[in-house]
């Protein structure tokens, strides 16, 4: 008796090993497809360095060679997140700032960019009473709202929030609406026979129709909201990548501000793919990632 | 008395001063039968299935059914669309279930509305498929989600506007045989677009053949006797069926020939 579990359990482990030879094999083979497909990135990636390195490595160089960016900017690549009080705080805590500006500011136009392109899109009076005033105002540049708001709200954090709320608007509006209005009428047709009307029509039928489009208009707009709080905060100072940036500027820190751009790019990207994913999952499938 | 659905005299025009798109059509339809509306595209048969399903008004004259004239769109009048008009984001199942909440949301309850959807799907064969996405299925399927989200409303009147057109000739055939076996057990009434004679001489009960538009009017109305069931192999020599088929091939190709080619 004792003896056949013996067998069973060196069996089992027979098994259980080869399946995690099978296991380790499989990872192997996917890592190994992974850096394939890596492989094009890292090969651009070390011949802009190698150029760049060869370029700005001579005497008389105005901008810093990569080398001498990690020589004198390591720190804040190494600890993104130091604080030393006051305004010298580490890249990913002015990020955070920054990124705090944007998710308020992107927040408040998404709600009211859905609902007016709602508006807009149902509605051929509202479409031709606001259409134009858009199509106006939405060609206004970011940065030409900042001494407006500093008027308005005699602040900066509530003027940075509504120049980044102002930029990501129009997108939003307008691709909604453009949405809404390209809801198949076939669409439409079977709300009518099954009588879906009102509020549930929109959530129902309407919403989900129309949101490909929808994320397609929030893209757009965090894509400019990350464009804008950059320029906002050169301007408005305080804690914040632009901040950083300017500040490095006056300082004649060419190293900190490169590196402070690769970071810009680097989360501006994760934005955008973020955005993109909850279209992806929001619209299960029916809008493209 | 009138008929279960009586069309009465409906006339459409589009645009006032515009000529009519239908003029004065007239037809009674019995409750239980399958009738087909058959003619060239253009002559207006889609416009009549709107108007029967309220999503059209009639310039002049209307739809009584059932006693109601009809000035809405409702479930009690269920549309198979021409192109299945599934919700993409929503399963097959989901699909269905939107129209049975929607109709069925007052007077039964959740249980029930969950088995009543699932009894829907299984009449068309769909339950291996049915937490599959439209566009994860055929085209065929698709159609068959389609006849189950409308057979779901338990419509007085089913409308199948060309519901096998965009299908290929193995799998119309086969759909059309299950349409013909849901038919027999549930005796619905079904109106029937088509421009496919076979199709409606095999499916109905009465052929509605129209002229050609504008003011697209009832040429003929042939009422095919065949005993049912129907069997599409025995029908292919039999010699009503085939009289029937002439009879209808003569309308559209002798007398009432395409405009275009005409």
């Amino acid at each position: 008796m004792s003896l056949s579990l013996t067998n069973v359990g060196s069996a089992n482990m027979a098994i259980r090993r080869s399946i995690l030879q099978d296991f380790a094999r499989n990872a192997l083979a996917a890592t190994g497809r992974f850096l394939l497909r890596l492989l094009p990135l890292l090969v651009v990636l070390t011949v802009i360095f190698g150029v760049w390195q060869l370029l700005a490595d001579r005497p008389g160089a105005s901008l810093p060679a990569p080398t001498k960016i990690w020589a004198t900017s390591h720190e804040l690549i190494l600890h993104p997140f130091y604080d030393r009080g006051g305004l010298d705080k580490g890249l990913g805590l002015h990020l955070f700032a920054s990124l705090q500006r944007v998710a308020l500011g992107f927040t408040l136009s998404a709600i009211a960019g859905i609902a007016l392109g709602m508006l807009v899109g149902t509605s051929a009076l509202a479409m031709r009473g606001l259409d134009p005033v858009f199509q106006v105002l939405r060609t206004v540049p970011p940065l030409a709202w900042l001494p407006l708001s500093l008027a308005a709200f005699r602040d900066a954090q509530p003027s940075a929030i509504f120049v980044i709320f102002i930029t990501a608007i129009w997108p939003v509006i307008i691709n909604t609406a453009v949405g809404v209005r390209n809801v198949p009428q076939d669409y439409r047709n079977v709300a009518k026979v099954i009588r879906l009307r009102g509020p549930k029509f929109f959530t129902r039928i309407i919403l989900p129709a129309a949101a490909p489009y929808i994320f397609t208009g929030l893209r757009i707009g965090i894509g400019l909201s990350w464009l804008a709080i950059v320029a906002a905060e050169m301007l408005i100072g305080g804690v914040g990548i632009g901040f950083f940036i300017w500040d490095a500027w006056n300082s004649s820190n060419i190293s900190d501000i490169i590196v402070a751009l690769i970071y810009v790019g680097l989360v501006g990207f994760c934005l955008d793919r973020l955005v993109a994913l909850t279209g992806h999952i929001v619209t299960r499938g029916t809008s493209a990632s | 008395m009138p008929a279960f659905l009586e069309i009465s005299d409906v006339s459409v025009r589009f645009k006032p001063g515009a000529l009519l798109v239908l003029d004065s059509i007239r037809l009674p339809i019995n409750q239980g039968e399958y009738v087909a509306i058959i003619g060239h595209s253009g002559c207006g048969k889609s416009t009549l299935l709107n108007v029967i399903a309220g999503l059209l008004p009639a310039t002049e004259g209307g739809v009584l059914l059932d006693g109601t004239e009809v000035n809405e769109p409702g479930p009690d009048r269920a549309v198979v669309f021409q192109n299945h008009s599934l919700l993409p984001w929503l399963t097959c199942r989901e699909n269905v279930r939107l129209a049975v909440d929607q109709v069925f949301g007052r007077t039964k309850s959740r249980a029930e509305r969950a088995a009543w959807v699932d009894e829907n799907l299984s009449l068309v064969h769909m339950m291996p498929a049915a937490d599959k996405r439209p566009a994860e299925i055929s085209g065929g399927m698709k159609q068959r989600i389609g006849i189950a989200r409308a057979l779901a409303m338990q419509p007085k009147v089913l409308l199948l506007d060309e519901p096998f057109g965009a299908l290929d000739a193995l799998t119309r055939a086969h759909l059309q045989d299950q349409v013909m076996a849901i038919h027999s057990r549930l005796r619905t009434t079904v109106i029937m677009i088509t421009h496919d004679v076979d199709e409606a001489v095999l499916l109905s009960d009465k052929i509605v053949m129209m002229t050609n538009g504008p003011e697209a009017t009832i040429g003929e109305v042939l009422n095919v006797a065949l005993p049912r069931p129907r069997d599409r192999l025995a029908l292919a020599t039999d010699a009503r069926f085939l009289a029937a088929r002439a009879r209808v091939m003569e309308f559209l190709y002798a007398r009432h020939t395409r405009p275009e080619a005409a």
